[in-house]
């Protein structure tokens, strides 16, 4: 059904008309309850309680039927939820129904990691949801709501009070789902334990302002008696798939070798009370407070996450295409800054680097240039020995001749003077 | 409208009384408790006896001399206005809100005249989106016009121009119920014919009129096909009770006779008042709400979201949510620009190996040129070197010579002048 909170009939701008006769629209609830049968009704109860504490018999004495069920261990590392889907028909009302049973709850050293889990499998059904909401094609009316209605809350049948595990993991689920606290093996407690015990649960669940679901009063028609089992919260349970015979008929019981105890023998547990408040009377109630209420409080919250408002700095209404688009605008803005950033910074690196290399140029030049020198020097140096030779090889020369000349004039006159003398 | 079978679910049995049978009666007292609401718009030229026609069907005075009906409404230009009134039956309370457009196909020139119209029940899906997609949905009044009775004239000749004309552009926005007006001045056989040409010529033009859900009951789908046999529904209305037969009944009372409202012999009407209102009204508001809303809604959304580019194509896109859709365009980007960084990257990279290599090979040369002008000096020294080692070579030979000459010469003049010495003795 699509989103519509209560009718604005009570506008008192509208005015009243009387009709003349039969007009007939007074079939309008048949027509709608015709449709909403043909499409069947989908329903989604999860169980939260301790390993041992009596989830699945409750379920299959609930819903008088076998549901599948696991055995399982106290030592699993982590809580896990298993949901399993079934196709009921009662009469002309089919029924899918969806059991959440949490495996492992409570068995872990933190508490944290009791509730977590059941804390994201609510979440992630809401944001399934909310994604499908979303889209700009979407089904709604075909969609299969796996929404979490109601939650049984499995409370020890201990007669003393309520665990920390129990508060602490009530209080985390409280504005998420409707919880229905239940006490389990209700058969272990006696009659005046019993009353105290839920006096007690219950005041402790008022004083750590924990919200369960209560059964609605504003409806006449069944005011009276929600009004009346508020009061018998919450309801002590106890389930037994088990037929015992009961003077001529048989049923469903758990012997003792003191007695029978009777499912559904009101004297002896509120098992009756929780099937007629949960499933015939407030089924609807539950699933309409999940998505009027729990739902739209989760979209809120993860709209307003994503930066979603109503109104613009300026308190003007925005609507939803101009936050879309600047959302987008937003968003393309972003990934232009990103590749400008990217671009940049390859730019700055590759200025970097045409530095580092220009700086080795640059000293290989400067290296080049100083060998030139050396070699220059060096060079310099050879031509000033050469000069050197040169020169000492002339002045040589220049003696030599020099010598030659005065030893040519020497042997003729030393000639001379020997010719001198011989005669 | 079944639910899509998309986990898979088992079939069970049930041992006993569970209760939810029940189900459909929390339903039904919840629904009365809430109220229900309709939005009826009516088309059509004035005189064809709309305001007349909503009396009967409501057998109210919906319109009446205090609030009179749009053809007493002189407008010059076509107007839509509304009618907002609360009526109650059998403890079922409901908001009805009579939409209608005076002044419709009543000017000379009537091209554009449903251009109101239009605006009209797209501003109404508009209000309703912007409430659905507010952050702080609050109660939501549905004003979306759920169906339009659309007026034909009696001529007998078929559609005009301007009924084509609106029904084309109105039925995909809403759901449209073409009725013959005043049907009480065709004789049955002229109706019946009127009727098949008018369903032709909406067939010919692809005109998509409301039409009624199919079901699994025989019965049901029995008593659908009768009725689509008879569309267009010919109607008459009437505010005056006659009595007939002893019988108050609403009727029109001519000289030969009156013409009943009620008695299906005599038109349409009270089919027309079963189905809007008694059978099928909810499915009215659930079509309006599925699809007409839908499209309007889903266009609306593409168009802001890929701003104006036809990316209908890719039909695959549209069935994300805009938000969604961003998400994946802001993670292919990413791997966009992935790539051009190692593009980018690879480039920068084989640049700096080419100038390197450049750098490399200068630095390579400049050794080996070095080395060269080394060794040529080396070469050069060595042969200086030589020439020096010879020039002073020969310089010391021929001192050395010379000096034995100098010596020979010393002792040549030393003994000559010894021999002179002798001699003078």
């Amino acid at each position: 059904t699509p989103y519509c909170g209560h009718c604005p009939s009570l506008d008192k701008n509208i005015r009243p008309l009387n009709l003349a006769g039969h007009v007939g629209f007074d079939s309008l609830p048949d027509q709608l309850v015709n449709k909403s049968i043909c499409q069947g009704f989908c329903f989604n109860i999860l169980c939260i309680g301790e390993t041992g504490i009596g989830k699945s018999t409750l379920m299959d004495t609930l819903f008088n039927t076998n549901f599948e069920n696991f055995e399982s261990s106290h030592f699993e590392p982590q809580v896990k939820l298993r949901a399993q889907t079934y196709d009921l028909q009662e009469s002309n009302v089919r029924l899918r129904l969806t059991v959440v049973n949490t495996v492992g709850f409570g068995d872990q050293m933190n508490k944290q990691e009791s509730y977590q889990p059941v804390v994201d499998y609510i979440d992630r059904q809401f944001e399934s949801y909310l994604q499908e909401e979303l889209k700009i094609k979407r089904s709604l009316h075909n969609y299969h709501d796996s929404r979490v209605h109601a939650c049984l809350y499995f409370i020890s049948p201990s007669g003393h009070s309520l665990k920390s595990l129990d508060l602490v993991t009530m209080k985390k689920l409280d504005s998420k789902v409707n919880i229905i606290p239940v006490i389990a093996k209700a058969d272990t407690i006696s009659k005046s334990e019993l009353h105290k015990f839920k006096i007690k649960i219950m005041s402790e669940l008022v004083s750590n302002g924990v919200q369960i679901y209560q059964f609605p009063i504003d409806d006449e028609t069944v005011a009276k008696v929600n009004t009346s089992m508020n009061g018998h919260l919450p309801f002590a349970v106890v389930g037994s798939t088990e037929e015992v015979m009961l003077g001529t008929k048989m049923v469903k019981a758990r012997q003792y070798p003191w007695g029978i105890v009777q499912v559904e023998n009101e004297s002896h547990c509120d098992f009756m009370k929780l099937r007629e408040m949960l499933i015939c009377v407030n089924m609807e109630d539950l699933r309409e407070q999940t998505h009027t209420r729990h739902y739209e409080l989760y979209r809120r919250c993860k709209l307003e996450e994503m930066g979603f408002k109503d109104t613009d700095p300026e308190c003007k209404p925005v609507s939803l295409q101009e936050t879309y688009e600047a959302k987008r605008q937003e968003f393309l803005l972003e990934l232009q800054r990103r590749e400008d950033e990217m671009r940049q910074m390859f730019v700055q690196r590759v200025k970097e680097k045409e530095a580092e290399l220009k700086e080795a140029e640059r000293e290989l030049q400067s290296r080049f240039e100083q060998l030139k020198r050396l070699h220059a020097d060096e060079k310099a140096t050879l031509e000033d020995k050469k000069k050197a030779l040169e020169d000492d090889q002339v002045s040589f020369s220049k003696r030599r001749a020099a010598a030659q000349l005065l030893q040519g004039q020497s042997l003729t006159a030393n000639g001379k003077k020997d010719k001198d003398r011989k005669k | 409208y079944r639910p899509s079978r998309r986990s898979s679910s088992q079939q069970k049995n049930l041992e006993g009384y569970v209760g939810f049978a029940n189900l459909p009666n929390q339903v039904y007292r919840k629904s009365v408790k809430r109220g229900f609401e309709f939005t009826l718009m009516v088309v059509g030229e004035s005189g064809l006896g709309k305001s007349t026609l909503i009396n009967s069907l409501f057998l109210t005075d919906l319109y009446s001399p205090e609030y009179p009906g749009p053809s007493h409404r002189i407008k010059k230009t076509v107007q839509v206005e509304q009618s907002k009134v609360l009526v109650k039956e059998g403890g079922v309370q409901l908001l009805l809100t009579i939409v209608d457009t005076p002044g419709f196909g009543d000017a000379v020139d009537n091209s554009n005249c449903w251009q109101p119209v239009i605006d009209y029940i797209d501003n109404k899906f508009e209000d309703y989106l912007n409430a659905e997609s507010r952050v702080n949905r609050r109660q939501m009044p549905d004003n979306r016009v759920q169906c339009c009775l659309y007026f034909i004239a009696p001529s007998g000749h078929g559609l005009k121009p301007l009924d084509i004309e609106f029904m084309k552009r109105l039925h995909e926005k809403v759901n449209i119920i073409p009725l013959i007006a005043k049907a009480d001045t065709m004789t049955p056989e002229e109706c019946q014919q009127f009727k098949r040409q008018i369903m032709r010529e909406i067939q010919e033009h692809k005109i998509k009129i409301y039409e009624f859900p199919e079901t699994d009951d025989e019965e049901e789908m029995k008593f659908i096909r009768k009725i689509k046999d008879r569309l267009p529904l010919a109607v008459v209305g009437s505010n005056t009770i006659i009595e007939v037969n002893g019988k108050r009944v609403r009727g029109r009372q001519y000289p030969w006779g009156v013409a009943e409202v009620e008695n299906s012999e005599h038109c349409d009407f009270t089919i027309l008042r079963n189905m809007l209102i008694r059978t099928h009204m909810q499915d009215l508001k659930d079509v309006t709400n599925n699809v007409h809303y839908e499209n309007y809604r889903s266009r609306k959304l593409a168009a802001v979201t890929y701003n104006g580019v036809d990316n209908n194509k890719n039909k695959g896109q549209l069935t994300k949510s805009p938000l969604a859709q961003m998400e994946e365009e802001r993670r292919d980007h990413v791997t966009k620009m992935k790539k051009m960084e190692q593009e980018m990257e690879q480039v920068f990279e084989m640049k700096v190996k080419e100038k390197l290599l450049k750098l490399r090979d200068s630095e390579a040369e400049l050794q080996r040129r070095h080395e060269q002008m080394k060794k040529n000096l080396e070469a050069q020294h060595r042969e200086l070197e030589e020439k020096r080692r010879q020039h002073e070579d020969e310089r010391a030979n021929w001192e050395a010579q010379q000096r034995i000459v100098e010596q020979q010469k010393l002792d040549l003049s030393r003994t000559l002048e010894k021999n002179k010495k002798k001699k003078i003795f």
